[in-house]
Parts: C-alpha cells; sequence; structure tokens
C-alpha cells in the first residue's frame, strides 16, 4: 500500500481566511476567526489547543461535515465547501479516518470491519479482500484477534482496528481524532510509535488532532496551534520555546512544564 | 453538533410566550423537513447500487420471522375476544349468523393492519431506532460517511424495504389466524354453525376490502420505519433529548409514541378515503 502523489507540489490541505462560528446573533461563538494555514503532503502535522478551540472543528471542515462561514477548504485545491454531495463522497475516499472512540461497528467483527470499505468501495472478489485484511492484520500485530468483536477489544486494539480499517483504500491523508484518549502512557506510547512506523512506510499524509502534549509532538513535523480563534504554525518544539509571544509562552508552560522549563535552563 | 435553542434575553417579557411559540413552530417545522428529506433519500437510495442482499435478508428474519409470534398471539386473542363480544351483541339481535363476516370483516380492514403496525412498532422499531441512535452517537455512521459509504443505502434502505415486505404478509398472517380465533370462540365455544360463519365470511369480504388492508398495511410499514429510523439518526439533532444514552432512550420511546400515533391517524384518513 502506498498513497498517492498527485498534485504533489500542492499543499495536501490548505485553510484561506477560514471563519467558523456556532450560534445566533449575540451568543455567537467564533471557533475559528479568519485563519490561514497549509498541511504539508507526505508529512505529519499535529493540531493542538486547549478544549473548545476548535480542533475537532477543524477535522469536519477538512472532511466537509461542516461549512465554513466564509473562506476556503482546499484539499489537492478543491474547495470543499463548494463540492456537491457526489463529489463530496468522491474527494473523501481520499481519506482514512481514525475517531476519537475508533468507530467500530459494534455488531461487525474485527475482520468485517476492516473488510467493510473494501466491499462497499472496491471490485474486489472475497479472496482478495481476504487477503488485504490479513495482511493489513498481520502489519498492525492484531492476527488471530479477526473473529473477535469491538466489544472484547482493549483500547488500544481498538485503534489499531481503526486504523487498518482507516488504511484499507490506501487514503493520501489521514486524520486522527484525538487518538490516544483513553489509553494508558504506555499503551500511548505503543499507539505513537505504531502511527510513526505506518506513516513512514505508507507515506501517506498524518493530521493528528490530540491534547496529548508534549508527547504527541514527538511524531510532529509540524505543529499548528488553535487559540481563541487564530492559529500559530510551528516546525518543531523548539519553534514553540522560543517564541515571544506571551499565550504561546504561557501555554506552552502549562502544557509542556517541564520540559519548557528545563530546555530553558538548560540554555 | 449544536443545538439551536432560542435565546430569549433580548426579548421583552410579554413577548417571551410568542417567542417561544413561534420558536417551536420553527423547530417543528425544520424536523418534518429534515424528515422529510431523510425520507426522500431513503427512497433513492433503495436504487442504489450495490444491493444490500444478505442485510435485507438478515432484517427480514429480524422484522418478520421475529415478529411472528408476537403477531400470532395478538391475532389468536383479538380474533377470539371478537367472536365472543360479537357472538353477546348479535345474538341479542338473532344475528348469530353475521358472526363471521362482522369478524373477518373488523380484523381484515381495522385491526389486523393496526394491530400488526402497532406491534411492529413496539418490536422491531424500537429496536431499529436505538441501533441507529447508538450507531450516531459512537461516530459509527460518521465513519461510513469518511469511508463514502452511503449511511442510506448501506443501513437505512435495507430496514426500509424489509419492513414494507414484512408488515403486509404479517397482516396476512394476523388476518387468517385472527379469523381463526374468531371461529374458535364463536363456533367452537358458543355453538354457531361452522357453515354460517364461514359462509358469512365468504360472502361479505370483498376484493375491495383486502386491498383497503393490504393499502393500510403498506402505510403503516413506511410510516412506522421512516419515523423509527428517522428519530434514531437525527438523534443529536432533537430537542429537549439530552445527550448520549440517555438521549438514545428518550428518542427511542419517542419513535414508538409517534409510530403509533400516527399511525392511529392515518388509519382514518385512509379509511375515509378508500371506503
Amino acid at each position: 500500500m502506498t498513497a498517492a502523489n498527485h498534485n504533489s507540489d500542492l499543499p495536501a490541505i490548505e485553510f484561506v481566511e477560514v471563519t467558523k462560528s456556532f450560534g445566533e446573533r449575540r451568543h455567537r461563538h467564533t471557533v475559528l476567526h479568519g485563519v490561514s494555514f497549509s498541511i504539508p503532503r507526505g508529512r505529519t502535522t499535529v493540531i493542538a489547543g486547549g478544549s473548545g478551540q476548535g480542533k475537532s472543528v477543524t477535522l469536519k471542515l477538512v472532511l466537509g461535515l461542516l461549512r465554513p462561514d466564509s473562506g476556503q477548504i482546499l484539499v489537492d485545491g478543491q474547495d470543499v465547501s463548494r463540492l456537491r454531495p457526489r463529489e463530496l463522497r468522491s474527494l473523501r475516499t481520499k481519506f482514512g479516518v481514525l475517531f476519537q472512540g475508533a468507530a467500530l461497528f459494534d455488531s461487525l467483527t474485527v475482520f468485517e470491519n476492516i473488510a467493510l470499505p473494501l466491499r462497499e468501495r472496491t471490485k474486489l472478489d472475497g479472496h482478495e479482500i481476504q487477503q488485504r485484511v490479513m495482511a493489513t492484520l498481520a502489519q498492525l500485530e492484531l492476527t488471530g484477534h479477526e473473529n473477535k468483536f469491538p466489544a472484547q477489544l482493549s483500547g488500544g486494539m481498538k485503534k489499531r482496528v481503526g486504523l487498518a480499517r482507516a488504511l484499507q483504500l490506501d487514503p493520501e491523508i489521514v486524520l486522527f481524532d484525538e487518538p490516544t484518549t483513553g489509553l494508558d502512557p504506555v499503551m500511548t506510547q505503543e499507539i505513537y510509535q505504531l502511527f510513526e512506523r505506518m506513516q513512514k512506510e505508507l507515506g501517506y499524509t498524518a493530521v493528528i488532532v490530540s491534547h496529548d502534549i508534549p508527547k504527541v509532538f514527538d511524531l510532529a513535523d509540524q505543529i499548528i496551534l488553535l487559540n481563541r480563534g487564530e492559529v500559530d504554525v510551528f516546525t518543531g518544539v523548539a519553534q514553540i520555546r522560543d517564541s515571544k509571544k506571551p499565550y504561546i509562552r504561557e501555554f506552552a508552560k502549562m502544557t509542556m512544564g517541564e520540559l519548557f522549563e528545563s530546555d530553558r535552563s538548560g540554555c | 453538533m449544536v443545538r439551536e435553542q432560542l435565546q430569549t434575553s433580548d426579548i421583552p417579557s410579554w413577548a417571551k410566550p410568542f417567542a417561544r411559540l413561534g420558536d417551536q413552530f420553527l423547530y417543528l417545522l425544520t424536523d418534518l423537513g429534515r424528515m422529510g428529506l431523510f425520507l426522500f433519500s431513503s427512497l433513492v437510495a433503495l436504487f442504489r447500487r450495490p444491493f444490500r442482499g444478505g442485510e435485507l435478508l438478515k432484517q427480514l428474519r429480524f422484522v418478520g420471522a421475529g415478529s411472528v409470534t408476537v403477531i400470532f398471539f395478538t391475532a389468536l386473542s383479538s380474533g377470539m375476544v371478537l367472536g365472543l363480544q360479537g357472538y353477546y351483541s348479535l345474538h341479542k339481535f338473532g344475528a348469530e349468523g353475521m358472526l363471521g363476516s362482522a369478524v373477518s370483516l373488523t380484523l381484515i380492514m381495522e385491526l389486523g393492519p393496526i394491530l400488526t403496525a402497532l406491534m411492529v412498532a413496539g418490536r422491531a422499531g424500537s429496536a431499529m431506532c436505538a441501533e441507529i441512535g447508538i450507531m450516531r452517537i459512537s461516530e459509527q455512521i460518521d465513519a461510513l460517511e469518511c469511508m463514502a459509504v452511503d449511511p442510506f443505502r448501506y443501513l437505512i434502505s435495507p430496514k426500509l424495504l424489509a419492513t414494507v415486505i414484512s408488515v403486509p404478509l404479517l397482516t396476512a398472517m394476523f388476518d387468517v389466524v385472527g379469523i381463526y380465533g374468531g371461529y374458535l370462540a364463536g363456533v367452537k365455544l358458543m355453538g354457531v354453525s361452522s357453515g354460517s360463519y364461514f359462509n358469512g365470511m365468504m360472502q361479505s369480504v370483498t376484493n375491495h376490502d383486502l386491498q383497503i388492508g393490504l393499502i393500510k398495511s403498506f402505510v403503516f410499514a413506511l410510516l412506522l420505519v421512516w419515523i423509527s429510523t428517522g428519530r434514531g439518526y437525527f438523534v443529536q439533532q432533537i430537542r429537549g433529548v439530552g445527550f448520549g444514552a440517555e438521549s438514545v432512550s428518550k428518542v427511542t420511546t419517542q419513535a414508538v409514541v409517534i409510530s403509533s400515533i400516527s399511525v392511529l391517524i392515518f388509519d382514518y384518513l385512509l379509511t375515509a378515503v378508500l371506503l
């Protein structure tokens, strides 16, 4: 499996002056306030920020599950908010999504969950689907669990099955929504290592929305911080640490306290 | 999902009841529009490929075969009660010979379609609503959309088709068992002649009566599957049901209540139009 690399000169995803608000009139709450940023192709971008800062909204905008009030969201140069339902369905085949709770179909076995996108979206026959699913199961160390139901799996295994399903259609872009929520630190580390390995093997564009700071930053080629409707883009932890903006410094201190302090004292 | 709520802080107090009324009316319109689009999308999805034959069979088994027992006992008891009550009333006028006609017409045109629809709404409609509601709150429907799989074709259409096929067949079964129940009570217990019971039935029941029963059962099936699946699908957009598991339980109750009331209202309307 390899991610396709069409339009390799374009960013995978681009937000252009995007504004998104919720509520009515006086009680309107602006989550994104004319934000612009781009997500490079074939790299890992982490979108971080406090609760209610619009991390999940950003993912839903990319997928066309929400529409922006103004601005453009370009995926491979196509404005998601202007697409018709059929075009949107076609665009979504470029994506793989790992949901916060994995969103596995609880009445289907692990095998059936992973095979679902192949059965529904491809013309592969039963034998080819079997081979492909078993190969993915082996790749994600899930062999032997194919006949279990999601309720019989641990949190970490559910995430791996979710990732296996998300990767079935060779997505160009994989979106991870809070992928380590509910996992213990050891499992979190394992899942991050798995994400890193799979991204390197398959070369897809990874977008990880997470509040698991600073651990998730280890995976990032680019970090996008959301704060009060605005965004700041960084190429690494060092750049966050060296930022002069007061709220970034406060954010860094609160979320990566030890790392921040020890790094500064070492300077 | 953000739920639209009326913000009343900038409205003068005397106008608040009107504002609430208007708000409720707008919500009702929005809900009706949403449900209308849902029905349209579900019907269109019936013709989209790939067709899910396996899932249709599974749903036929659940909605149809799974309801046979409850329909059998409801029909038998309804038929027997009708037989006894009918005999009691007709005996006063010395018209026991009309028992077969009274029982069969009541069952075929009214009780059969209504009671079958109410039983299926309670047994299968509630289950369909809860299943889809849980799939919605646990992001399984979002996952389908993100995989570019049409949730209407994948989830709703097999349930819709299975219900529309099953309910008329179950209604037919209800009619037969009910008529037999009337026979047991009227003929075997109360001593009405078997010949007059069946003769009365054959002389009074026309093809038109059977058609009315069939049309009713078809419309009721469509109503109950539409309302049950639609309520589950929009669980996060329905006002006043709370969140999470609580919202699914309340919406499931709502689905059964609305389905039942709709069946009763449409029964009157259809009777008025078709008779």
